[in-house]
């Protein structure tokens, strides 16, 4: 069950061009499993900007000298996020989670791609541990536009049995797409199960090679919320459920992960005719 | 090092007890045990408010609009942050009544939570079968019915944008719903009260104002509009004016009918101010969004609020802007400002002996 908390700020830090806010707030780190998000109220009691930012949740401890924390990253790509990026510690800030369905792990040991773009990768690395512990081999692949967008490339060499980078401008890594060398890597790990957060043109282009290779592939879907805790309905996305029909479900309640082979990837942004519930004479108003 | 705990604010032991006030409400004599509600479109059926408040705490649940059959509503973006506000273009997407009564409905009843339920048609015709599915229903205490969504593909379809056309919804949803039945009207038309006056002429018990404004937002990197359905419905404290201004006429023409106001509610204050300007009871929509614990939080500020100023009942506060003289307010308090403080509060219990008797047969 999500709390709402009115925490406060523990640290603040750089991260390449990220930063990684590490938030007191009891109540959400026993329940936070790998793929969980908050959303955090933005710009203080008055502010003109009401809506939540939805962050994955990077770690979570249940007990420190404060009690429980918990860490997100985020990139400042608007007001939100700027003021976000100038709080001080001790601040207060107000915080629901854990919010959404979580990644699922493998029942028996399994040999477990994780692939990240950005600072997408994030929530990978609470998954990467909880799959360790079951006993699963963890391979990584990691994507970002330049070297500084790059997120955990070295917590992930740590865990990992193998870590491939790759950039857009071969800053570091390969130059290239972190989609471009997945096929190579599926192969020469013998990859059963591949989990992936980013933005939704890779997580098209991974889901899509998974499906070549025929295994499962679980993606973390970055969709814009207003809320958070499924009232809004404005996070949705066209998916197949277990009936063989389509919904636009929200992406906060049903997701953020999903099977990626049940996501309309060709229709997202649009509301394919075949939906339940779409508009008989078109699709697309 | 000083370090303030941080506080868990939302769980049921965390609402606390109000100050005695009787915060009762009467609406078309249906009796609520206070006058603040969630807001249609803002919090689902309840259930996922669950987490953050009491759903039975609230005076009552305003449902999502529920139509007849599943709708997938409209494509994304269909959201866009605005200066205190948002602009939203859903278009009432749901999974249709059956869904409703079969999952929701049952809920919010064993909760103990009174259903506001509010059904939306895109004919006069499936208004009337909606009020009548809702017949016999257990925990439906009212129905507002939405002649105004603006995210509709044809603006001829805003039924409260025509005093005739909204006439006719409420009159059929009249002939079939055995509870009284709330007329929710757009500000997005030149004379807000004459569509409130076919509106109750047609038989509406009571009104519910107001909807989103009709808006539209660009974006100027892509230089298109940021919304799929390219205008959407404002929200949130931006409108609050606007609503307030509404309410004030409506009740002004019309100060035997009962409303619900709702329109960028954040405080208890921005609550009390609609009750001034002559809603009876108060819808939270927007701010839900911000603060999921916000409709129990702004019940707390109001029962405060009106501690303070020495209301003994919610009702005697309804339209009491269209005739408090001045000297009704307590000396020193600002009545849209911050709370008097203490010192101020002691030196005016006098005269706040004298604010509280009011004309109870005026104010219903």
């Amino acid at each position: 069950m999500p709390v709402q908390v009115r925490g406060e700020v523990l640290s603040l830090r750089r991260v390449g061009a990220y930063h990684a806010m590490t938030i007191v707030a009891p109540g959400i780190a026993e329940h936070t499993r790998p793929g969980h998000f908050v959303a955090v109220a933005v710009g203080g009691e008055e502010t003109a900007m009401l809506l939540r930012r939805a962050f994955s949740i990077y770690d979570v401890s249940e007990r420190g000298v404060f009690g429980g924390t918990v860490e997100f990253v985020f990139s400042v790509n608007g007001k939100g996020t700027a003021w976000l990026a100038g709080r001080h510690p001790h601040d207060p800030i107000d915080v629901v989670g854990p919010l959404g369905r979580p990644f699922s792990l493998p029942r028996d040991p399994a040999r477990c791609l994780l692939v990240g773009g950005g600072y997408g990768t994030a929530p990978l690395f609470m998954l990467g541990r909880a799959l360790a512990q079951r006993g699963c081999r963890i391979d990584f692949a990691l994507g970002a536009s330049t070297e500084d967008r790059l997120f955990g490339a070295l917590e992930a060499k740590r865990m990992a049995t193998s870590l491939a980078v790759t950039t857009d401008d071969g800053s570091s890594g390969e130059k290239g797409l972190v989609s471009d060398v997945l096929p190579d890597l599926m192969e020469r790990n013998r990859v059963e199960v591949v989990y992936a957060c980013g933005p939704m043109g890779m997580l098209r282009a991974v889901n899509d090679i998974a499906s070549d290779f025929e295994i499962p592939c679980q993606v973390a879907v970055e969709e814009s919320m207003a809320c958070g805790i499924g009232v809004c309905m404005t996070c949705v996305l066209p998916v197949v459920g277990d009936d063989g029909d389509t919904r636009m479900v929200r992406s906060c309640i049903e997701g953020p992960v999903f099977q990626g082979d049940r996501i309309r990837w060709a229709d997202l942004g649009s509301v394919p005719s075949d939906t339940v519930g779409a508009a008989q004479d078109s699709g697309t108003r | 090092m000083t370090h303030t705990s941080p506080v868990v604010i939302a769980s049921r032991a965390a609402d606390a007890p109000t100050p005695d006030v009787d915060l009762v409400t009467d609406l078309a004599g249906v009796t609520f045990p206070n006058p603040i509600f969630t807001a249609s479109g803002c919090a689902a059926a309840g259930r996922e408010l669950a987490p953050y408040l009491d759903v039975a705490g609230l005076g009552g649940i305003v449902t999502k609009s529920i139509m007849l059959r599943a709708r997938a509503g409209r494509p994304t973006p269909r959201m866009a942050e605005t200066p205190s506000g948002m602009l939203n273009s859903i278009g009432l997407q749901g999974p249709g009544i059956d869904s409703f009564l079969d999952n929701d409905l049952p809920w919010l009843h064993e909760q103990g939570a009174r259903a506001v339920v509010s059904i939306a048609g895109s004919s006069v015709d499936e208004f009337g079968k909606l009020a009548q599915r809702l017949r016999g229903r257990k925990g439906v205490a009212l129905v507002e019915v939405n002649i105004s969504c603006p995210n509709v593909e044809d603006r001829g379809q805003v039924f409260a944008c025509d005093p005739k056309a909204a006439a006719a919804v409420i009159s059929v949803v009249r002939r079939n719903a055995d509870v009284p039945v709330f007329a929710k009207l757009s500000p997005d038309v030149t004379d807000i009260v004459e569509v409130a006056e076919s509106c109750v002429r047609a038989g509406a018990h009571g009104l519910s104002l107001i909807n989103t404004l009709l808006g539209l937002a660009i974006d100027t990197t892509t230089m298109r509009p940021v919304l799929a359905g390219i205008t959407g419905g404002l929200s949130g404290p931006a409108i609050r004016p606007v609503a307030v201004r509404c309410i004030w006429q409506v009740h002004q023409a019309l100060p035997e009918v009962p409303i619900i106001g709702m329109g960028g509610v954040r405080t208890g204050l921005d609550a009390l101010e609609m009750l001034l300007a002559g809603a009876s009871a108060v819808s939270v929509g927007t701010a839900v969004f911000n603060d999921p614990g916000a409709p129990a939080r702004i019940l707390r500020e109001l029962a405060e609020a009106l501690a303070h100023r020495g209301v003994e009942h919610v009702s005697d506060v309804v339209g009491l802007a269209h005739r408090a003289p001045e000297q009704l307010v307590p000396e020193g308090a600002d009545p849209l400002g911050d709370e008097p403080s203490v010192e101020q509060e002691s030196s005016s219990l006098g005269q706040r002996e004298r604010t509280v008797s009011f004309d109870h047969e005026e104010t219903r």
